[in-house]
């Protein structure tokens, strides 16, 4: 058999989902979060609620989503998706609403939104996307920058004792009683992506259920601010950040995972 | 039995060659073309076509979803005991 007589229509298993726009993803090469955008979009197709979903970017390169996702999405100020969110859900009660935030956004300047917002328990998602930098601004220490790790302000790596250690954001909001489920994923394998897909689902459908608020960090490469090939990003995150910040279930219909 | 056979088609102009898809595939169908696409970038070809099943997981990975994938069942002769 040719591969041309493959090549057919109903032939076809996968391909780009019709939310995305058709605007070229303007990410560096390798970025984890063209994949991000792709899953919450296949998410959002494959559950039928393009209509019904409202995403909030705020500022960093997870802004440029708004650009690619082709649904209701507005920006917020710099750190106040949560805040944005809140607006939104209870205005609309029955919309899904999500943020898409980078670490710099959601774990330095957005801390008392986040915080306050997952305290309070909305009925939203919340995507964390960390990788360890500020990556749009050209790579400056971020508060989950790791230990040693250089970055255009740490030049000799991140020293614990006048920049303390990396924020673990994701297992503080853990403990907040109106938190209902909490997981760290990641997606430099296609295991890994598929188990981020599975989690992104049934995040929205807590929100369907009305459960409260369901948050998911995803651990990402910045090659560019690492200043590494993809692959070789990719298998640095797996050699460092992994032992820091473990992947898996935080907590699960709001019982805390030991 | 029958047999799966897959392919794959990159979309060279968003194809950004950055390699993701190459660890991810166990059967080491896909390369990195000399050819250059118009942003400069070396995209992804089937430098062993024979080899796919179309399992998807490059598709998966892909970051700019560059890659669309075909699969399908081949009949093939009963063993013969």
């Amino acid at each position: 058999m040719e591969v041309l007589d493959i090549i057919k229509p109903e032939n076809q298993v996968f391909c780009k989902s019709h939310l995305m726009t058709d605007t070229p993803l303007s990410y560096c090469p390798g970025c984890g979060h063209g994949t991000a955008n792709n899953l919450i979009m296949e998410v959002i197709d494959e559950m039928g609620i393009s209509e019904d979903t409202i995403g909030v970017a705020p500022v960093g390169c997870s802004v440029l989503a708004y650009d690619f996702m082709n649904i209701d999405m507005t920006q917020a100020a710099h750190g106040r998706a949560p805040a944005v969110a809140t607006a939104i859900v209870r205005t609309w009660p029955e919309k899904y609403v999500f943020t898409y935030q980078g670490d710099g956004d959601l774990a330095a300047i957005g801390t008392a939104e986040t915080i306050h917002a997952c305290n309070r328990g909305e009925n939203i998602v919340i995507f964390f996307i960390n990788n360890g930098i500020y990556g749009m601004t050209g790579g400056q220490m971020a508060p989950t920058t790791l230990e040693g790790m250089k970055s255009s302000t740490s030049p000799y790596g991140r020293e614990i004792a006048t920049m303390g250690s990396p924020l673990k954001i994701t297992e503080l909001i853990a403990n907040l009683p109106g938190v209902y489920s909490v997981s760290r994923h990641a997606l430099h394998t296609h295991k890994h992506v598929r188990k981020a897909k599975i989690a992104i689902r049934r995040a929205f459908e807590n929100t369907r259920l009305k459960k409260g608020l369901s948050f998911i960090e995803i651990l990402s490469n910045c090659n560019s601010g690492w200043k590494m090939t993809p692959n070789d990003a990719n298998d640095w995150m797996v050699e460092n950040m992994f032992p820091y910040f473990p992947l898996g279930d935080i907590k699960v219909e709001n019982k805390l995972k030991v | 039995m029958a047999k799966v056979r897959g392919a794959i088609v990159v979309d060279t102009q968003v194809c950004k060659g950055c390699e993701v898809c190459i660890p991810v595939c166990q059967e080491n169908v896909i390369g990195m073309s000399n050819d250059i696409n118009r942003k400069g970038y070396h995209y992804a070809y089937m430098k062993n076509p024979d080899a796919c099943n179309g399992c998807t997981n490059c598709g998966t990975v892909c970051p700019d979803r560059a890659i669309t994938v075909y699969r399908v069942k081949v009949a093939t002769e009963p063993l013969k005991h």
